[in-house]
């Protein structure tokens, strides 16, 4: 019975943050002022990415420490095509999906081979090739990067140009995102990822083929990432290879850490907690990222299981 | 082809290949015996290069930064690991990642706020600053070939130490069972500690080497040590012989790839092709190198042993 209340809290407190989100832009509106506005969009870009890492990283215990690739992957996805001057959005989400989904694809059926600390240099490898290629494209503009002259449009229907649409995009696909990643966690499909994090070799000799389910659980997770990137590259309207940098790689994994690794919400949070601490520091001093930095180190030393885990907690006592 | 050319690209390889060894050395050290991720391993030798930029302005001579900057950043690496990294050994991987990347952001904004945000040149003592005739018709800068020497030495001193002496045993019994050891009696946390600083030195003393060429910077290690531990994972984690291997490969590969590869691809691909190409898969080929290692061993070159 108190489960259930505790539960029914739970979805309350997103369902909340759901509402407050979609009025923001009123206020926006009301106040005229676009700061806030941007800051969700970028909070709630960086949520569906880091929900995509938790899906292997906290979900399947896949760290992954080169999962900027498919931000990168996807924002070059709508700027390449905005280069030839096709703007259309559903093909260029398209694109971003099945890319970062081969990318997933080739580059997971090698770095699964290997584990623990391999696992996270190969995964960063694989982000460095894919950095360094597109640095030597100078086509694209190399290390200078990419402006996106005209967002993504939806045939007549909509385009994202306006801030405000692009706002209810992104929050309508982080809802999305979420719930399909609740229904995957879920799914035997999910359940058996979450066994072979816990226990691969009694997966194995149950039957399961975790290393097939775990390449499909990479690929998903790189699909979903790839689909942030895009998000990303719209909103920013411009995309260089620091995208892809290792450092954004580290970022992502802090906010999931910082959220509470393995839970639905933890990433939304982490990257709500990163994307305010970021704004909040920076005004005060430029050398912010000292104070960054030592949050950092305090978060693994003292908080364990992330501003999930201490949530759960205020809420048991 | 010319072959003056490609001799002095080899003993460029070479040397990129010996810096990073002198990187790697301690990275894997740390690695091997501890299990301890250390990303900031860059930012020793950034402020390696910091204190000897200093302290060769104090005393007027590089040889006397050196010599001085060296211990002060092996007691800048001993104190962190009293003070942090020491609590951090029980954690998981994923949490060494994730608070020495945090220890990379306070560093560089430490060194931001201490050298300011420009970099910071090194020069040269009037001996070190010419160039040499190596062989008949073959100049090569003298500050390079120094930086071969030294890291030659310091790659067979280091050698002998792990492989000859007490010290060294107890360093290659730890790397293989931790536990076992300090059953046995053995003060580990000392063992460890003086294990990071001398791997503190060994970096702080690749970022004094380098800066003459290129100035002391802030985010000079977070390229660099990447590449390091690209090294270390295809030497096999643990290792110095592997470390010593695959550093001089990757630095030659690398070395050779940025000089040759545009002429080798235009042999087989049209010139423009392999203008664009050449680039591209040159950035990419210590990478390439590590995922097809990776792929047939996945372990390294020379796997750890006994775990």
């Amino acid at each position: 019975m108190r489960d259930q209340i505790k539960k029914g809290c739970y979805n309350y407190a997103l369902i909340i943050s759901a509402g407050l989100l979609a009025l923001l832009p009123l206020y926006v509106h009301v106040s005229g002022d676009d700061f806030y506005l941007d800051l969700a969009n970028r909070l709630m870009i960086l949520a569906i990415a880091a929900t995509s890492l938790n899906l292997i990283l906290g979900h399947g215990g896949m760290i992954s420490f080169g999962h900027a690739a498919y931000l990168g992957i996807g924002a070059y996805s709508v700027g390449i095509p905005a280069y030839y001057e096709i703007y259309d959005g559903l093909f260029q989400l398209l694109v971003a999906i099945t890319v970062s989904g081969l990318f997933a694809l080739l580059t997971g059926a090698v770095c699964l081979r290997t584990r623990g600390v391999y696992f996270i240099m190969i995964t960063m490898a694989f982000t460095q090739m894919a950095f360094f290629g597109i640095v030597s494209i100078e086509e694209y503009g190399g290390d200078d990067g990419l402006v996106i002259d005209t967002r993504s449009t939806f045939g007549n229907f909509f385009n994202l140009e306006d801030t405000v649409t692009l706002y209810y995009f992104v929050l309508a696909s982080l809802l999305i995102s979420l719930y399909i990643v609740k229904r995957i966690m879920t799914s035997p499909f999910g359940m058996v990822i979450a066994g072979s994090k816990s226990n691969e070799r009694r997966m194995q000799s149950i039957g399961y083929n975790t290393y097939r389910y775990k390449l499909v659980c990479y690929v998903l997770s790189g699909c979903l990432c790839g689909y942030a990137g895009a998000l990303l590259g719209n909103f920013t309207n411009f995309i260089s290879p620091e995208m892809m940098d290792w450092t954004a790689s580290g970022e992502l994994i802090f906010m999931v850490l910082l959220g509470g690794t393995g839970t639905l919400l933890g990433p939304l949070w982490g990257a709500a907690t990163f994307v305010l601490l970021e704004e909040w520091l920076s005004r005060i001093t430029t050398y912010w990222h000292f104070f960054f930095g030592a949050l950092l180190i305090i978060v693994v030393l003292f908080a364990r299981g992330g501003i999930d885990g201490l949530l759960k907690r205020l809420r048991l006592t | 082809m010319d072959w003056v050319l490609i001799t002095t690209q080899l003993l460029n390889g070479l040397q990129l290949g010996l810096l990073l060894f002198l990187l790697a050395s301690g990275l894997t050290l740390v690695f091997g015996i501890m299990d301890f991720v250390n990303l900031a391993h860059g930012a020793l030798y950034m402020i390696g290069a910091y204190f000897c930029a200093t302290l060769t302005e104090l005393t007027g001579s590089f040889l006397w930064g050196v010599l001085i900057a060296v211990p002060v950043t092996a007691a800048a690496g001993a104190l962190l690991e009293i003070s942090i990294i020491r609590r951090l050994y029980s954690e998981d991987h994923l949490d060494h990642v994730l608070a020495t990347f945090g220890l990379i952001l306070c560093f560089d904004t430490a060194v931001h706020f201490i050298w300011g945000p420009e970099g910071k040149a090194i020069p040269l003592p009037a001996f070190l600053d010419g160039r040499v005739t190596i062989l008949p018709g073959i100049e090569f800068p003298t500050f390079r070939l120094s930086i071969i020497l030294t890291g030659l030495i310091l790659a067979f001193v280091l050698y002998f130490i792990i492989t000859h002496t007490k010290t060294g045993m107890l360093i290659r019994a730890g790397a293989s069972n931790r536990q076992m050891v300090s059953a046995h009696g053995i003060d580990i946390k000392s063992l460890f500690t003086v294990v990071f600083a001398v791997g503190a030195a060994m970096a702080g003393f690749a970022g004094m080497m380098i800066s003459p060429i290129t100035e002391a910077s802030i985010g000079m290690g977070n390229e660099i040590i990447i590449i390091a531990f690209v090294v270390i994972i295809i030497g096999g984690i643990g290792s110095i012989k592997g470390a010593f291997l695959a550093a001089v490969l990757v630095g030659l590969i690398d070395t050779m790839g940025r000089s040759f590869l545009d002429t080798l691809l235009k042999l087989i691909l049209s010139a423009e092709n392999a203008e664009t190409a050449a680039p591209a898969l040159s950035a990419m080929a210590i990478y390439i190198l590590m995922a097809a290692i990776l792929a047939v061993k996945p372990q390294g070159l020379f796997p750890p042993k006994g775990r």
